[in-house]
């Protein structure tokens, strides 16, 4: 058989994303001021971000697709990318890591997740989850003088690893059973054998939904996300609560909702219970905590809940309620973390939740906008958190789960308690001893674009919801 | 569908303007230096007071003789889920986005010098407040309407949590919870009927369709959650107490004589023309909880050492009042409803004002520090006494054809309703005196003892409110004119259609089903 080139226009982002992160690692080496390398990254992200659009197709054998779903997904990393650097550059130096290695691991991580959501076969699934798992693993521990940060990297590897472990069990199953693994082909397989029902099939997708689990931070398998978050640098902890979630949703997605379509039944009873338990244990938790890294790890965890809903209405809107739920969460989270960022200073660690006491008085902007992110944590209008419950509700009650959506509702009405905590010390309280903000004009713009998405997106959702309709169509 | 509203004719788009107006003027508060505090109150007052000018219109060029919405404004807005920008106005409507620009400006007035902390914020809480509850009055989107109902929460929280008293954050987080947790049951709802009735969320368009009797059931009790929560009725009063008491002076008249009131037009506005069976089921239960409200608040007032939370439970108690006139289901009982829910706006938002000026130079809300105030500030007291008649329902004030329409109205829909709420208003009487007396005669306390009167702009502030006691008083026409249309044809909406049992054990056995 002669060799056939493959169309490698689908993966070119992928390709332009592998060199610059190459490039990058290698810069490193004759660049002695690591923000020039920050800058280097954000240029060749936006760079990635400008041949995206032309990337629509499908290559290896339908391997690799590159569709409005995997795109809108990828939108969302380059964002996620962005942001992360903005908020890093002068936090790696209070922290004493300011090294090249670290924009280079994230852009690797963000290949992995690339490849997640353009697989279209479940090895290539497994090859950019582990990409993007091992560059994540050793971005948590990068703090190496820092016990807590060296735990969080342990953690986070083994439980990681084992969720591989899961998932690669899973796969084996449903190549044991289908004969492939590729996605389409699986879900053809079970339709023409009428295999809803089958125990081994049952099986396989309850070890897919653990492994997803992992990885979204899912109850009962988040046990390492509040570790993993409070321990990692603060920028990956945002950086780890965006993209890798974001990844995980975009798979699972493709999974149940391709692969598993027909048996829809079978899965959302797997589904639901995690969702509901996801959303009680995150919200619940979160209540007592003191640090707000881990509170907001909590916080992490029942949004991940809340966006279970739209794959679990498993409806196009559900899913495009999913990816508009991820992108705002995407501003509003990322945001959060960048005022928890300029409250880390040399010799201040400022990850209490008491440390924002009085900070309405001696710092009127950084408390203004971190009120506007903890509203749109809870999901008050008129910011864009409320649009994505809203949405994400709305879908899961057409498809017939508002007994589910009154759950959820519930647990967000709960959910304020912890969010307005955050604003009662910044307003209500005065201030003990006068906090310092770490200010650059990198995180100014990452708070900038963040806040004003969220306002805009608040006041006016149209735009993104109708891109993440369409992203959707060709599902 | 057009032909249901009479768009705006008015030269500008007038309830736009009315929302909008306010909420730029806090975005301009927000450019001026925290440093001047003075500055930041005259912006505050001026364009409070632009508001109130420009909702005057409202007043004259309201068409009384139909029941349609008017001064309608429409615009797309969310397209992709059929949400418009759809603002009007009728008869149950109007009053209260008056209310609320006069209110305003008065809380702008008394809170002059008493707020002393982040003055600049303040003023932006109040006017965003404002904007707010405009939009809650106008709103003909579902959607619209819960946007506003929520977001009013924020400055409502900053409100009672930052400028309020000893135990504010409590009060803020409770007031806050309890209205998240209400509202959220009400979204559902509103997105289930938003399904069946194809996709929309205008409220005029949602009154044309029937939903089945299962259905409002659920509803029903989905948004009694939101609007009982906010009113308050027994047994989810206990956010009012607490709020009302920490809340600051303006918090406290806010509350009292706008936000509460938004409970009650909810289930005017909602929950009665959209499901006219199950709130004729319900009405056994809404008139028991009513007349509860009634007794229980006005009893518990008895017992209470501390002004405001006095008047916060007469306000449970009056606004029992209110939920009784509306579920009595007749003319006289929903005009009286109405009409009692601007006089409790009136005399309630009177009376924490008046109670605001001496907290200003006692610093104390205990009745016990109290005694004596008529012969130390006559000009006071006398403003007082008549807040307090008004407030007991005495005839020529405007309490009285308020409570009268209701217990008539009460008393034709059953006749214990209308024979107990009689009660209270006896009860009513002995607190409201049993107040006056303890405050303002027997011996003159040392606390009191040579505080000054009232000075001008105190009584600037209070003199719009004995106005409209007397004239709603003596000429109550000149309001329930605009109310008769719209109320005629919600009664006719709501009294049409099949009667069914109120049976909950049966809905709920097939609810399991």
């Amino acid at each position: 058989m002669p060799f056939v080139m493959p169309d490698l226009r689908p993966v070119l982002p992928e390709i332009v994303m592998t060199v610059l992160a190459l490039a990058i690692l290698l810069a490193d080496l004759v660049i002695k001021r690591k923000e020039t390398i920050a800058f280097l990254s954000i240029v060749g992200v936006a760079l990635v971000t400008y041949v995206l659009p032309g990337s629509m197709g499908t290559t290896f054998n339908g391997m690799f697709l590159s569709d409005g779903y995997s795109m809108f997904f990828k939108l969302i990393f380059m964002l996620n990318v962005i942001l992360t650097v903005l908020i890093s550059v002068k936090y790696i130096v209070i922290e004493k890591v300011n090294f090249g290695e670290y924009y280079a691991l994230i852009l690797f991580s963000t290949l992995g997740m690339m490849l997640m959501a353009s697989a279209g076969d479940l090895i290539v699934l497994y090859l950019g989850l582990e990409l993007m798992a091992l560059s994540t693993y050793i971005l948590a521990g990068f703090i190496r003088y820092d016990i807590k940060s060296n735990e969080a990297a342990m953690k986070y590897f083994l439980l990681g690893a084992f969720a591989s472990a899961f998932l690669l069990y899973g796969t084996s199953m449903i190549y044991g059973l289908t004969g492939t693994t590729d996605l389409k082909a699986i879900s053809a397989y079970i339709v023409a054998n009428g295999l809803s029902g089958n125990p081994v099939l049952m099986l396989s997708m309850i070890l897919f939904a653990v492994a997803f689990s992992f990885k979204i931070a899912a109850v009962p398998f988040h046990m390492w996300a509040p570790d993993a978050y409070e321990g990692a640098p603060t920028s990956i902890t945002a950086f780890m609560s965006v993209g890798p979630k974001a990844a995980g949703f975009a798979v699972l997605g493709r999974v149940f909702l391709i692969a598993f379509g027909s048996v829809k039944l079978e899965w959302s009873a797997v589904l639901v219970p995690i969702a509901i338990l996801t959303m009680g244990v995150g919200n619940i938790v979160a209540l007592s905590q003191t640090n707000i890294k881990r509170m907001l790890a909590y916080s992490s965890i029942a949004h991940a809940g809340y966006i279970l809903l739209g794959i679990i209405a498993g409806t196009s809107d559900g899913m495009a309620s999913v990816l508009t739920y991820m992108l705002i969460y995407a501003f509003m989270n990322i945001g959060a973390f960048a005022v928890v960022i300029m409250l880390r200073s040399e010799g201040f660690k400022g990850d209490n939740i008491t440390d924002y006491e009085g900070l309405s008085k001696t710092h009127p902007l950084a408390a203004a906008l971190m009120l506007v992110f903890m509203f749109s944590l809870t999901g008050i209008p008129p910011t864009a958190g409320f649009m994505g419950k809203f949405y994400v509700f709305m879908s899961a009650i057409n498809a017939g789960y508002t007994w589910v959506v009154i759950i959820a509702v519930m647990f967000s009405a709960i959910s304020a308690y912890f969010y307005l905590r955050v604003v009662m010390y910044m307003y209500m309280k005065e201030p003990k001893e006068t906090v310092q903000l770490s200010t650059s004009p990198a995180i100014g713009l990452a708070l900038a674009i963040t806040v004003i998405a969220v306002l805009f997106i608040g006041i006016s959702p149209s735009t993104v919801v109708n891109l993440a309709r369409a992203a959707v169509s060709g599902f | 569908m057009m032909e249901q509203v009479i768009m705006n004719k008015l030269g500008f788009p007038i309830l736009s303007t009315l929302i909008f107006l306010p909420i730029a003027g806090a975005a301009l508060l927000l450019l001026i230096p925290r440093a001047k505090e003075s500055l930041a109150k005259w912006v505050g007052l001026l364009v409070s007071i632009a508001a109130f000018i420009l909702s005057i219109p409202l007043f004259t060029n309201f068409d009384k003789s139909t029941h349609l919405m008017q001064f309608a404004e429409r615009h797309a807005w969310i397209p992709s889920w059929n949400i418009t920008y759809y603002l009007g106005l009728d008869g149950i409507s109007v009053l209260f986005v008056l209310l609320s620009t006069l209110i305003t400006i008065l809380c702008v007035l008394i809170s002059w010098n008493s707020i002393k902390t982040k003055v600049k914020e303040f003023y932006i809480s109040i006017l965003i407040m404002e904007g707010a509850m405009i939009g809650v009055f106008c709103s003909l989107d579902f959607m619209l309407f819960y946007l506003f109902w929520e977001a009013m929460l924020i400055p409502m929280y900053l409100l009672i949590g930052v400028w309020g008293g000893p135990n504010r954050i409590y009060a803020a987080v409770k007031f806050f919870l309890y209205t998240l947790v209400g509202s959220v049951l009400m979204l559902v709802g509103i997105i289930v009927l938003y399904f069946y009735a194809g996709r929309t969320f205008d409220i005029l368009e949602l009154m044309t369709k029937t939903y089945p009797y299962q259905m409002q059931f659920w509803l029903f009790w989905a948004f009694f959650a939101a609007f009982a929560v906010k009113v308050p009725m027994f047994p989810v009063h206990t956010w009012l107490p607490d709020a009302h008491t920490e809340a600051p002076t303006a918090g406290s008249v806010i509350l009292a004589a706008v936000l509460i009131k938004m409970g009650a037009y909810g289930f005017l506005r909602f929950s009665l023309p959209l499901l006219p069976e199950a709130s004729r089921a319900m009405t056994p239960v809404m008139l028991t909880l009513s007349v509860i409200a009634i007794i229980y608040g006005a009893v518990i007032c008895l017992a209470q050492t501390d002004l405001k939370r006095l008047i916060a439970y007469s306000s449970v108690s009056h606004m029992g009042f209110v939920t009784l006139g509306i579920f009595a289901l007749n003319l006289q009982g929903m005009e009286g409803g109405i009409l009692q829910m601007i006089n409790h706006g009136v005399v309630t938002g009177a009376l924490f004002l008046s109670v605001g000026a001496i907290y200003d130079r006692t610093h104390t809300r205990q009745i016990a520090d109290y005694g004596g105030v008529a012969s130390v500030m006559p000009v006071y007291a006398t403003a007082f006494m008549i807040f307090t008649l008004a407030s007991i329902g005495l005839p020529a004030t405007n309490g009285f054809i308020g409570e009268f329409l209701i217990i008539l109205g009460g008393f034709t829909a059953n006749q214990w309703a209308g024979v107990l709420a009689a009660t209270g208003i006896i009860i009513g009487a002995g607190y409201m005196l049993w107040l006056y007396q303890r405050v303002f005669f027997m011996e003159v306390n040392q606390k009191v003892a040579g505080l000054n009167d009232i000075d001008a702009r105190e009584i600037i502030t209070l003199l719009p409110m004995v106005l409209l006691i007397f004239w709603i008083g003596v000429y109550p026409n000149a309001f329930l004119g605009f109310m008769h249309e719209s109320v005629k044809h919600l009664l006719e909406r709501v009294n049409s259609g099949s009667v069914h049992e109120m049976n909950m054990a049966k809905n709920i056995m097939e609810l399991i089903k």
